[in-house]
């Protein structure tokens, strides 16, 4: 907190140079730039995400030029501190005063939900780097997610966990969208692969407190605890989880990746050794593209570690771009979409794709146990599911 | 010596005086009205500020008047959200059908919520108006099957206004519809605080024990002015709803209801005026602020207020006045 706290006021103090160079950037081009309008929580709880999308961003940018098939790229970025009718009107500006080509970003699920109908509306692609609700692509035809979707990950690992000498699971999600798929999913594929699930608990996504949740989890004498919340919020959850005890009470703690975040892992502590997660992203992933990744956006980042959310943003302008360059510069909403779909590339974190029927990315699902390696600790991942779709949408 | 009859017709000049429409009333009004033909790329922004301006209105009318602190105001502006936007969903998608049905709903909310706050002083009540909020906030999250929960509503889609207007993209019906739907009510409030029960309302504030003492019923009193406040706060609500046709939890947010008092405190209580000043102070700078720095407009905002309130709002209008002045002491 206190931390956060100097980071802002450091950060205040070089607002004014920002401000000075936000007013350079936004001078005229002779050709007309292809805009894109960066909507992320910047401010607000779940402003990691924010942080990191917009570094990733600017680091894609940077590495690939800001020249694409003729046209010059120009990214808006607004702020909607997470609250979605702020994102619907950001949104709606971006469209109708600055006559953005794409729309990107949406940080939770309510923010992409907003938005759907602005971008059926304004027949623009709209990018989602973050939020991980399934039925959020189903909202407009023009959403395209290059981050992962709930379903993805939980049903993935449900299916690994039953196959551990793991019997009896209470789950515990927060209360909202991608909490519920992630409960729903992981309970299917657990109880399909021979486990028990024996409560499905859901926590208030704003203001969590986990206290009461995990004396039940405490009471009811599971083997182990699913739990998922939102990125950015793993840091209090396992807090929380060390005050009431639980780290000694013999419960194994599994989780979403979400909850040990490459950017607040090392601030959780020793806690989280043995942690077992899946993902579909760890700083430590072994592969030549990802240590180039991680090795540049720290250095362009005063030395912060990439999270997932970085590695989605960082495929979102991926995706653009390579539809830009498909399409030949045209920014004709329909044919960019088009142009996305079926697309894939090596990623930071692996093989992945754009399912063509779905605009779901399909990616590899790893399973990862936290190490500490020179000091720091990882996700170390250590088997994975291959090219995975989004089950919640029909057949594989 | 002045006969009794002349003391009345004085005190009765005295308060025409008062309630006199002043030409800066109109100015206002007249720059609402222009801002429609000539920023059109603002109206989605100015909406937002207009509903926020009624929002806070309404809180004046509680505060300003009623002397009553509400921390907890965001539960009628978000009760009015959710009932407009259900209403629309299902079944009654008329705009101002579901205005009328909000307000109606809402006032209703007022006056059930009005003998809680009665109760004790000024502490108290705060304590009161948040908890309601925060019930109403969790209720919300509890009932995800009608609400969406923290998802927030979706498929909002009220039907032409006026069975003529849709409400475009660019919002400019939005904010025609709001604008117009604000001035009523705003006509309304002003013939409400200068109607003698009106004055009788300010009294309660001043000195509710001699205010009683001279036989005005003071509860009565407290509870009609906080039943209309909550039903201004719901139609704000509704206009919210209507014209960004989504609800999102975040609408019985505390943060809602203490954005609101800083508004309200920026433009100044009491004055009707305050509410509509602030929003357009607070959105304002708000908006030119995030857009140059989205991630420390925080940081200048609170900055902002801070020196609002080590200054004082009076001193920062009448500087040039004080400057003078200081300098002509000097010398």
């Amino acid at each position: 907190m206190k931390a956060m706290l100097t980071r802002r006021i450091a950060g205040a103090a070089f607002a004014a140079a920002l401000l000075a160079s936000s007013v350079l950037t936004g001078t005229a081009h002779a050709q007309t730039p292809f805009k894109i309008g960066l909507i992320l929580p910047m401010t607000g709880p779940s402003q990691s995400t924010g942080k990191q999308i917009d570094a990733a961003v600017k680091l894609f940018i940077k590495q690939n030029t800001d020249m694409v098939a003729g046209r010059k790229i120009e990214v808006i970025l607004r702020d909607d501190a997470g609250v979605a009718d702020t994102t619907r009107r950001v949104a709606q500006e971006l469209v109708v005063k600055d006559h953005v080509n794409a729309l990107a970003g949406f940080g939770l699920t309510p923010l992409a939900l907003a938005v759907a109908p602005i971008a059926t509306q304004a027949k623009i692609p709209m990018i989602v780097m973050s939020a991980a609700t399934s039925v959020i692509t189903e909202k407009s035809p023009f959403i395209v997610r290059s981050s992962q979707t709930a379903p993805q990950i939980a049903s993935a690992f449900g299916a690994y966990e039953a196959k551990q000498d793991v019997k009896k699971v209470v789950t515990l999600v927060a209360d909202y969208g991608p909490g519920i798929d992630m409960e729903t999913w992981f309970s299917k594929m657990f109880t399909a692969g021979g486990g028990t699930i024996v409560a499905n608990l859901r926590v208030p996504l704003a203001n969590p407190d986990f206290a009461p949740f995990l004396q039940r989890v405490r009471d009811e004498k599971p083997d182990a605890v699913f739990v998922f919340t939102p990125s950015g919020m793993g840091a209090i959850f396992i807090k929380q989880f060390v005050e009431k005890g639980l780290d000694k009470s013999g419960i194994k703690l599994i989780a979403t990746g979400d909850v040990t975040d490459d950017d607040q892992l090392n601030g959780m502590g020793d806690v989280t050794l043995g942690v077992v997660t899946a993902g579909p992203y760890s700083a430590s992933h072994v592969s030549p593209a990802n240590v180039s990744f991680v090795t540049s956006f720290k250095e362009n980042n005063n030395n912060m570690r990439p999270n997932f959310m970085a590695v989605f943003g960082y495929d979102g302008m991926r995706v653009l771009y390579d539809a830009i360059k498909k399409t030949g510069g045209k920014a004709e909403g329909e044919a960019l979409v088009e142009a996305m779909k079926g697309a894939s590339w090596e990623s930071p974190r692996g093989p992945v794709q754009i399912d063509p029927a779905t605009r779901e990315i399909v990616q590899d699902v790893y399973i990862r146990k936290v190490v500490k390696t020179n000091g720091e600790l990882y996700n170390d991942e250590f088997t994975s599911v291959k090219q995975v779709r989004d089950p919640a949408k029909g057949a594989p | 010596m002045s006969s009794r009859a002349e003391n009345i017709a004085a005190a009765t000049k005295a308060l025409h005086g008062v309630s006199r429409i002043r030409p800066a009333e109109i100015v206002f009004w007249l720059a609402a009205v222009a801002a429609f033909f000539f920023l059109p790329d603002q109206y989605l922004l100015l909406n937002e500020v207009m509903i926020t301006g009624l929002f806070a209105l309404s809180l004046d009318l509680v505060l300003g008047y009623g002397g009553i602190v509400s921390l907890g105001h965001a539960a009628f502006f978000g009760f009015g959200c959710y009932v407009a936007g259900l209403l629309t969903k299902y079944g009654v998608a008329d705009p101002l059908l579901g205005l009328v049905i909000v307000a109606v709903m809402t006032g209703l909310l007022g006056l059930l919520t009005s003998f809680l706050v009665l109760r004790g002083s000024d502490l108290t009540r705060i304590m009161v108006t948040l908890s309601v909020g925060v019930l109403l906030s969790e209720i919300g999250n509890r009932l995800a099957w009608l609400t969406g929960g923290a998802d927030g509503l979706q498929g909002v889609a009220p039907d032409l206004l006026l069975g003529r207007w849709e409400f475009d993209i660019f919002g400019k019906v939005a904010y025609a519809y709001t604008l117009a739907v604000t001035f009523v009510l705003f006509v309304i409030a002003r013939r409400f605080v200068f109607s003698p029960f009106g004055w009788s309302v300010r009294a309660v504030k001043e000195n509710a024990l001699r205010t009683s003492a001279i036989g005005i019923p003071v509860n009565r009193r407290l509870i009609v002015v906080y039943s209309l406040a909550a039903a201004i706060a719901g139609i704000a609500g509704a206009l919210l709803a209507q014209t960004t046709q989504f609800v999102s939890l975040d609408v019985l947010a505390f943060h809602r209801s203490a954005d609101l008092l800083l508004i309200l405190i920026i433009g100044g209580t009491g004055y009707l005026y305050g509410g509509l000043v602030g929003a357009l102070l607070f959105k304002l700078v708000q908006d030119a602020i995030a857009n140059l720095t989205p991630e420390y407009w925080e940081f200048w905002i609170g900055l902002i207020l801070v020196s609002i309130v080590m200054i004082g709002r009076e001193r920062i209008v009448g500087l040039p006045a004080f400057l003078l002045k200081r300098l002509r002491g000097v010398a």
